[in-house]
């Protein structure tokens, strides 16, 4: 069977924001109540601590050798668990980045803002291609480039409560 | 005829209102650990996933992008099932059936003690238009069915409560169970009401555990396993989602479910043929009502025979000889996953001070949880 | 192959639209009834039901497989849901393939729904929980970031630059003005998309393909059913799938490794040895530009950065050799996630019975490819059909 222009004119019924602030069908709108309270277990648990010390620590796998980041308790490549801390450093090279004009939920950044410049940092001392996600700053998105040295900037010691944002974002070095 | 399935290992955290020390990825890895230690394979053995899990039950949206690391699943075929545990095993078993896969791992874990707001999880479960904006606690739907199961069929509420008695007293002896405790008829009875007729007992609380099973085709599970569990008959169905057009008596989906493994496993006589069961049993009326669903049990014959001690552990029907959902926990997803342990463990022997005599087939069945009408049931036997 | 064939023999869809009257169980409801209608079956005929949609977050239901059973027929009967995020919608026609070629089941009904519309302020935001709790959510992503990242490590890596990948939307929006049920076909060019409005560069407005409400559904039957329904079954010859490491930060985003994983286990179980001349017709996942060629070169169409040049000398045009998303994709059909992964599974389907209208590609194809991804830009779903 062809599936035409005919056969879908009654399947879905286009509505406009007209309909909907006019008043022309209704809606039920509920926003849901949903907390959580995750335990970070045992390798994010220890990276947490660290990063409020001002330190980033990775974890080493001795069978494929590697140091990663984020630390995991067990090596997912091995299976097997991971074996001692390893302190890396707070600085490294971008990975790749992206320059964008939304945030989060779509919403365009007002003029004259910053755009967000998000980017994976393979950071100094953990193996080749270990990365993480976070924020370039001090710098004009436009010279941002893959390969880029950058530096953690950290917030100051009283500030730092145990997150990833313990690091403000990453600005570029040399 | 279907291709058999066995299953050839198995391993649990065990169930604990609480594992602070570990985070959700962290409790399934060591279930999977000990799953594959027992059924002496590795990761690269294994040639399909299947994971267990659901929106939010973890705080997540498209919760199976965590599913495979802890799995040791990374390029691995890698699926999750939205449903029970249960689901996900038959779906394990129709990827051996299929040729596709000759060893499965199958997963599900509960992180409840991270779920600050249930309640409100479970109002998000109802129909947006016709039943959310009614903001009332989802217990009452149970509520709702508990009342009606025993205007149809005479259960007493006393009846019910014993299910709770004999639940919460089994988990005592049960190192995997979290929640054992001694309490009478009367201790159900008076507890705070939740939603009529149910109590605060009634109801089982939440627990934390993980759980992960191999599953190998009939070739991989002779050179495996010693002592291979054969899943004689698996089987699920849904009612309807509705609540203003279900069946508030009888658990529909649980009869269909039945209909469906007892038909796979040849079996024409349930009460006769199997040895005892692992029900599902979040609110206490639904273990009565699954068992009467099931035929291992006429209509209104749960209830009594419950309170003369029919299913006790030395009993003639044993139900719940771990102490079921009551004793170790509502698990959510994971839920199913406890029953079928429990069965595994039982038929190998190992259940120690709660191990029933001369045992050869056991069920095991679940159910979604409120405010579902989705079920499953199988059917296992050690030869 | 399986222990038992199996066919699809049936399909249906609705129209993928911004915004729909209808609720999701009344699209799933349209897409099935259609599916049923197109060979001639009625629920009766149906064994057992898949499901497909992607986070519950955008129909605004927690277990939004349980709330969808009645719109998709699965009333009393054996029934779940699958989902492995974006790549659910040809995920969950392999997951039916499980439930009939186990011999478990004759018949399945395979359907895939998402009203992304429900999700407010824009269903964009429902992905803020899909990052991991303590290193990424507090960064506050968005999933526009971690595909521009890719696109940009791609670009990297193989010297290509915008104007290289902008054509992908060009061939596919034009494509849609064929496809009834498209949301947003248009004919337009190169420099359109170029400037279009930056979101996160180096990804453009018109690099993206739209949040759309929509369904799809397809009948599967195991051969012995399959030859009585019809005398045109398509037969599903091989299915595959892979996921990758969450740890997304860890992999070269420059290559989708999980999807050729994927890919060879679908292409052994169909026996091809030579995908790029073997498979005369391909709809891989397209949300972005960048995605299709990223896709053809995981699908082993091409090698490691040649997609661009396929593209360029016309191969993947609709009369072209190879023919990519004759569709429009999901560039120009649009985007209800798991519909639209299933929406390409039944455009392989129509076009191998010759029966796609004026999308038909001409040579009469007898091998097709349909593919999907999603998750951390970690999963890859493919499934191989041949008539």
């Amino acid at each position: 069977m062809e599936i035409t222009t005919d056969v879908l004119k009654k399947t879905a019924t286009p509505l406009s924001s007209k309909h909907l602030s006019q008043g022309k069908v209704f809606t039920a709108s509920c926003k849901p109540n949903l907390v959580y309270a995750w335990d970070d277990g045992v390798a994010i648990g220890r990276y947490l601590k660290e990063l409020k010390r001002g330190r980033i620590m990775a974890k080493r796998c001795r069978q494929c050798n590697r140091i990663m980041l984020p630390p995991r308790m067990f090596c997912e490549r091995c299976w097997r668990i991971t074996d001692e801390w390893v302190p890396v450093k707070d600085t490294g090279k971008v990975n790749t980045f992206a320059i964008s004009h939304v945030d989060w939920a779509a919403g365009r950044i007002p003029k004259g803002q910053r755009y967000f410049t998000p980017a994976v940092i393979e950071i100094d001392g953990a193996s080749k291609g270990m990365g993480i996600l976070h924020l370039i700053d001090e710098v004009k998105p436009e010279k941002i480039f893959i390969g880029m040295p950058v530096k953690a900037v950290w917030r100051p010691e009283a500030e730092r409560v145990g997150a990833i944002t313990d690091i403000k974002y990453f600005r570029p070095i040399g | 005829m279907l291709d058999k399935v066995a299953i050839v290992g198995v391993g649990t955290t065990g169930f604990r209102s609480t594992s602070p020390d570990v985070s959700f990825r962290e409790l399934t890895y060591e279930a999977a650990v000990k799953a594959y230690a027992d059924a002496r394979v590795e990761p690269k053995d294994i040639d399909g996933f299947v994971a267990t899990s659901e929106d939010f039950l973890e705080g997540y949206s498209i919760a199976d992008e965590y599913s495979n690391d802890q799995l040791g699943a990374v390029h691995k075929p890698v699926s999750t099932v939205a449903g029970d545990f249960m689901q996900a095993l038959a779906q394990g078993c129709m990827m051996i059936q299929s040729g596709f896969s000759r060893i499965v791992a199958v997963q599900a874990l509960s992180k409840a003690s991270n779920m600050l707001t249930q309640a409100d999880l479970v109002n998000f479960a109802l129909d947006p238009v016709y039943n959310r904006p009614l903001d009332v606690h989802a217990d009452f739907i149970a509520g709702l069915e508990m009342n009606r199961y025993m205007y149809e069929t005479g259960t007493t509420r006393e009846a019910c409560a014993q299910v709770v008695v004999k639940n919460r007293r089994n988990a005592l002896t049960n190192p995997l169970a979290g929640h054992g405790a001694i309490v009478t008829v009367e201790d159900v009875l008076k507890a705070e009401v939740v939603s009529y007729p149910l109590t605060e007992l009634d109801i089982a609380p939440t627990s934390d555990g993980a759980v992960v099973l191999v599953l190998a085709s009939e070739d991989a599970a002779q050179a495996l396993s010693d002592l291979p569990l054969w899943i004689r008959g698996i089987g699920w169905s849904s009612d309807t989602p509705t609540l203003e057009s279900r069946d508030w008596g009888a658990a529909v989906y649980c009869q269909m479910a039945a209909d469906m493994a007892y038909k796979q496993a040849g079996i024409r006589s349930p009460r006769s043929e199997i040895d005892f069961a692992e029900i599902n049993d979040e609110y206490s009326y639904k273990e009565l009502q699954h068992l009467e669903a099931l035929r291992l049990f006429g209509p209104g014959e749960a209830g009594f025979l419950t309170e003369s001690g029919a299913t006790e552990i030395t009993g003639e029907f044993p139900v719940n000889a771990s102490g079921g959902s009551l004793g170790s926990g509502r698990l959510f997803e994971a839920t199913g996953a406890q029953k079928i342990l429990e069965v595994v463990l039982q038929l190998r022997g190992l259940k120690g001070t709660n191990q029933i005599e001369d045992v050869h087939v056991g069920l095991a069945q679940t159910w979604r949880g409120v405010p579902t009408t989705t079920g499953a049931v199988a059917v296992l036997s050690n030869e | 192959m399986g222990r038992r064939r199996v066919a699809i023999v049936g399909a249906g869809m609705t129209k993928f639209v911004r915004r729909a009257l209808e609720t999701p169980k009344e699209l799933a409801y349209e897409a099935s009834k259609m599916a049923l209608d197109s060979c001639e079956l009625s629920l009766a005929d149906i064994d057992c039901v898949t499901i497909g949609t992607a986070p519950d977050a955008f129909d605004g239901v927690h277990m939004n497989g349980e709330f969808l059973i009645d719109g998709s027929g699965a009333y009393r009967k054996p029934v779940m849901r699958n989902y492995v995020g974006g790549g659910t919608g040809v995920y969950a026609p392999i997951h039916g393939w499980f439930h009939v070629a186990s011999g478990m089941f004759d018949t399945c009904l395979v359907v895939a729904e998402e009203k992304m519309s429900s999700c407010q302020p824009h269903p964009a935001g429902a992905f803020l929980t899909i990052f991991d709790h303590t290193t990424e959510q507090p960064l506050y992503p968005t999933l526009i970031w971690i595909f521009a990242m890719e696109m940009h490590r791609y670009m990297h890596t193989y010297g290509l630059t915008k104007k290289d990948i902008a054509p992908v939307a060009v061939k596919n929006k034009k494509n849609a003005l064929d496809h009834p049920a498209a949301q947003i076909a248009e004919e337009i060019t190169v420099e359109d998309v170029l400037n279009s409005e930056v979101l996160a560069h180096p990804v453009h407005r018109l690099d993206i393909s739209p949040t759309s409400d929509g369904a799809v559904a397809v009948v599967l039957a195991a051969e012995h059913v399959a030859r009585r329904i019809t005398d045109k079954p398509v037969w599903i010859d091989g299915v595959g799938y892979a996921l990758d490491t969450a740890y997304w930060c860890t992999r070269d985003l420059c290559y989708p490794e999980y999807l050729e994983v994927a890919a060879r286990q679908a292409y052994e179980m169909a026996g091809i040895r030579e995908p790029h001349k073997e498979i005369h017709i391909a709809e891989p996942y397209d949300p972005f530009t960048y995605k299709e060629l990223h896709h053809m070169e995981g699908l082993m169409l091409c090698g490691k950065g040649e997609a661009p040049r396929l593209l360029a000398d016309g191969v993947t045009q609709r009369d072209g050799n190879l023919p990519v998303c004759p569709s429009g994709g999901l560039l120009g059909v649009g985007n209800p996630i798991a519909a639209a992964g299933l929406m390409k599974v039944a455009e392989i389907f129509l076009q191998l019975r010759g029966e796609a209208g004026k999308r038909q590609v001409p040579g009469r194809p007898t091998t097709g490819v349909a593919q999907a991804w999603g998750d951390l830009m970690q999963v890859g779903t493919v499934m191989v059909m041949r008539r």
